[in-house]
C-alpha cells in the first residue's frame, strides 16, 4: 500500500468540510448580495483559498468558521466595488464613506444569525417553478447538497456538459426573471413547498428505481434527498406534507439492502428477505409519520403514501400485512391525488386482501383507458393476477410485454423468468 | 454510508461542566438536521453492565465494572458521504471538550458500518473511493 499522500489527505479533509458548510455559505452569502449565482461564485472562491492555504498551513481549528470568514471578506470586496463608483459620483465625503462601512460590516457580522431562513430561501429558489425540472433538480443538488457538477452528471448518467448547461441556465433564469432571495409569499406557499417536495423525491426515486442503465438503484441518491428532506423536516416543523415526505423516503429507504439479491437482481416486496430491512431507517419512518399524523388535519400525498409503507415497514411477512388497510389508503390517495399508477398499485392491494379476481377488476379499466400504455408495471401487476388465477398463457403474454417496455436491464430479466415460469407450468 | 463513532475515556471524577453538555445538544441538533446524525446517545459506567464471554466452548456471564482503564461513553451513527465527514463531526465533537473541560482527554473511534453498497453490484457512488 502506498504511503497516505498528505495533500490529498487534506484535499479530502476541505471537500469534507465544503460539503458540510456549503449550503450555509452559499445562502449566507445569497441575502448579503441577493443573487444566488454570485454567491456561489464567492463561495467557490473560498474554497479555491483553503484548497490552496490548507496543505500548506494546515486545517484551521475551525475549518467552517475560516471558509465563512473567507467568503465574507469576498463579498465585503464585491459590495464595496460595486458602490465605490456611485459614491465617487456623489463626492461623499471620508465620514459617509466609512459609515458605510461600518454598516456593511455588521450586516456581514449578522450573517451566521438567520442562517436557517437563508437555507429555506435557498430551497425554495433552487426549485423555484420558473425553472425547468432538471434545472431545479441539478441547482438543488449543486447548491444545497454541496455536489460538483461531475458527480450530479454520473448520479444521472448524463453528460458533465449537460448537467452544467442546465446549472447555467438555471442560474441564468433567476437573474433573468429577477426572482428575489425571499421566502414565497403565504399565499404561494402550499404551492411552491410542493414544487420543493416534488424535487426532493424526484432525486430519492432516481436512485431508489433508477429508469435507465443496469444499476437497479443508485443509494448515493437515496442518501442525498434523505438528508435535503430531514434538512426541510428541521427549517420547516409544522408542514405536514414535509414529515409525510420524510417518512415515505426513510421506510422506502430501510428496504435498499433486501432490493437486490447477491447477483444484482432485483427482489420485488412479496420476495424480499424483511430481516435485511434497516431497523433504524423503519423506526425513523414511522416516527416521522407520526410527527406528519399529530400535526392533525387530512394527510397529503406523501403522508398517505408512507403510511402505505408503514403498513409494510410493520408486517413481519407479506402474508401477515394488512392489506385492507393498505387497498383502504390507496383509495384515500386515488382522492387527493388522482392517478392512474395509483389505481394500479390499488389493485395489487386489493388482490392481496380480497383475491385475484378482484385486483383484476380494478385493472381492467386502466388497461382499457390506455393512460399506462408503455408502462411496464401494468402488464406485470396484470400478469401476476392472472397467474394467480390460472390463466397462465395470458399471464405469459403480460410478462413478455412487461419485458419489452422496461428500460431497467435488471427488471427486464426479471420479467423474462416469469415469462418462462408461466410457460413452464402451462 | 453510515459510520459509527465510539466515545472511549478514563471515568472522571466530577461531572462534565454543564456548559458542555448544552454545547454537545446543540452540535447533536445541527448534525440531526443537516441528516448526517442518525442515532446518539450517551452510556452508563459499565458498573451496570455485564460481559458475555464465550471461550473453550462455553459461556461466562461477568457482571461490570470491567477491568479496562477506559469506558465506553457514547456512541453515535452518523451517515455521510465520506470518512473525512465522519472525522470532521467527529473533531466538532472533541473540540467541544478541549475547550469546555479543562483536561478531559479521551478517544473516538470513527468506524465504518457496512451498508448495501458493501453488498450486490457496484454503484456509482458520488463520493470517491477511499484510497487504498
Amino acid at each position: 500500500m502506498a504511503a497516505p499522500d498528505p495533500v490529498r489527505a487534506t484535499h479530502r479533509a476541505v471537500e469534507a468540510v465544503w460539503r458540510i458548510e456549503s449550503a450555509r455559505l452559499v445562502a449566507g452569502l445569497a441575502r448579503l448580495v441577493r443573487d444566488v449565482a454570485t454567491a456561489e461564485e464567492l463561495a467557490q472562491d473560498a474554497l479555491v483559498i483553503a484548497l490552496e492555504q490548507w496543505p500548506r498551513d494546515g486545517v484551521p481549528d475551525n475549518p467552517g468558521a475560516w471558509l465563512m470568514a473567507t467568503a465574507k471578506h469576498r463579498a465585503v470586496d464585491l459590495l464595496r466595488r460595486r458602490s465605490s463608483y456611485e459614491r465617487k459620483l456623489a463626492e461623499l465625503g471620508r465620514d459617509v464613506e466609512s459609515e458605510r462601512e461600518s454598516a456593511e460590516d455588521a450586516l456581514v457580522e449578522r450573517l451566521d444569525d438567520h442562517i436557517g431562513d437563508d437555507l429555506l430561501r435557498l430551497i425554495f429558489i433552487s426549485c423555484h417553478p420558473v425553472l425547468a425540472m432538471e434545472g431545479r433538480v441539478a441547482l438543488t443538488l449543486r447548491l444545497l447538497g454541496g455536489l460538483t457538477t461531475a458527480e450530479i452528471a454520473r448520479a444521472f448518467l448524463v453528460p458533465e456538459p449537460t448537467v452544467g448547461q442546465r446549472i447555467v441556465r438555471a442560474k441564468r433564469t433567476l437573474a433573468a426573471r429577477r426572482v428575489p432571495f425571499e421566502l414565497p409569499p403565504a399565499a404561494e406557499l402550499a404551492g411552491r413547498l410542493s414544487s420543493v417536495l416534488e424535487v426532493v423525491y424526484l432525486v430519492f426515486n432516481e436512485g431508489y428505481s433508477a429508469t435507465a442503465g443496469d444499476d437497479w438503484t443508485r443509494p448515493a441518491l437515496c442518501e442525498e434527498a434523505l438528508r435535503l428532506g430531514r434538512l426541510l423536516a428541521g427549517l420547516m416543523p409544522a408542514e405536514r406534507e414535509v414529515h409525510g415526505l420524510v417518512a415515505l423516503m426513510e421506510l422506502q429507504a430501510s428496504r435498499l439492502p433486501a432490493r437486490t439479491d447477491p447477483a444484482g437482481e432485483p427482489v420485488l416486496l412479496p420476495d424480499q428477505d424483511r430481516r435485511l430491512w434497516d431497523r433504524l431507517l423503519i423506526r425513523r419512518g414511522l416516527a416521522a409519520l407520526a410527527r406528519a399524523e399529530d400535526l392533525g388535519g387530512r394527510l397529503g400525498p406523501y403522508a398517505l403514501q408512507a403510511a402505505i409503507a408503514a403498513c409494510h415497514a410493520r408486517a413481519p411477512s407479506p402474508a401477515a400485512t394488512d392489506w385492507p388497510r393498505v387497498a383502504a389508503l390507496y383509495q384515500v390517495l386515488a382522492h387527493v391525488w388522482p392517478s392512474p399508477v395509483v389505481e394500479l398499485n390499488r389493485a395489487v392491494a386489493v388482490g392481496m386482501a380480497y383475491g385475484p379476481a378482484h385486483g383484476l377488476a380494478v385493472v381492467e379499466p386502466l388497461v382499457a383507458r390506455g393512460d399506462l400504455d408503455g408502462y411496464p408495471q401494468l402488464p406485470a401487476v396484470r400478469g401476476d393476477l392472472l397467474a394467480r388465477l390460472g390463466r397462465l398463457d395470458e399471464a405469459r403474454a403480460e410478462f413478455s410485454r412487461a419485458a419489452g417496455w422496461t428500460r431497467n436491464a435488471g427488471e427486464r430479466a426479471l420479467f423474462l423468468r416469469r415469462a418462462a415460469a408461466c410457460a413452464d407450468t402451462s | 454510508m453510515r459510520y459509527l463513532v465510539l466515545l472511549e475515556a478514563a471515568q472522571p471524577a466530577t461531572p462534565p461542566p454543564p456548559g458542555l453538555l448544552e454545547a454537545i445538544m446543540q452540535l447533536g441538533e445541527e448534525a440531526a438536521t443537516a441528516g448526517a446524525l442518525l442515532d446518539t446517545a450517551g452510556l452508563a459506567p459499565s458498573a451496570a453492565g455485564a460481559r458475555v464471554r464465550l471461550g473453550g466452548g462455553s459461556l461466562t456471564v461477568t457482571d461490570g465494572p470491567f477491568a479496562e482503564a477506559k469506558e465506553m461513553i457514547s456512541y453515535a451513527l452518523y451517515q455521510v458521504r465520506s470518512k473525512e465527514e465522519a472525522v470532521e463531526w467527529t473533531s466538532r465533537f472533541m473540540k467541544l471538550h478541549r475547550d469546555l473541560w479543562a483536561g478531559w482527554e479521551g478517544d473516538a473511534k470513527v468506524l465504518r458500518v457496512y451498508g448495501p453498497e458493501d453488498f450486490g453490484p457496484a454503484g456509482p457512488a458520488l463520493a470517491d473511493a477511499p484510497p487504498g
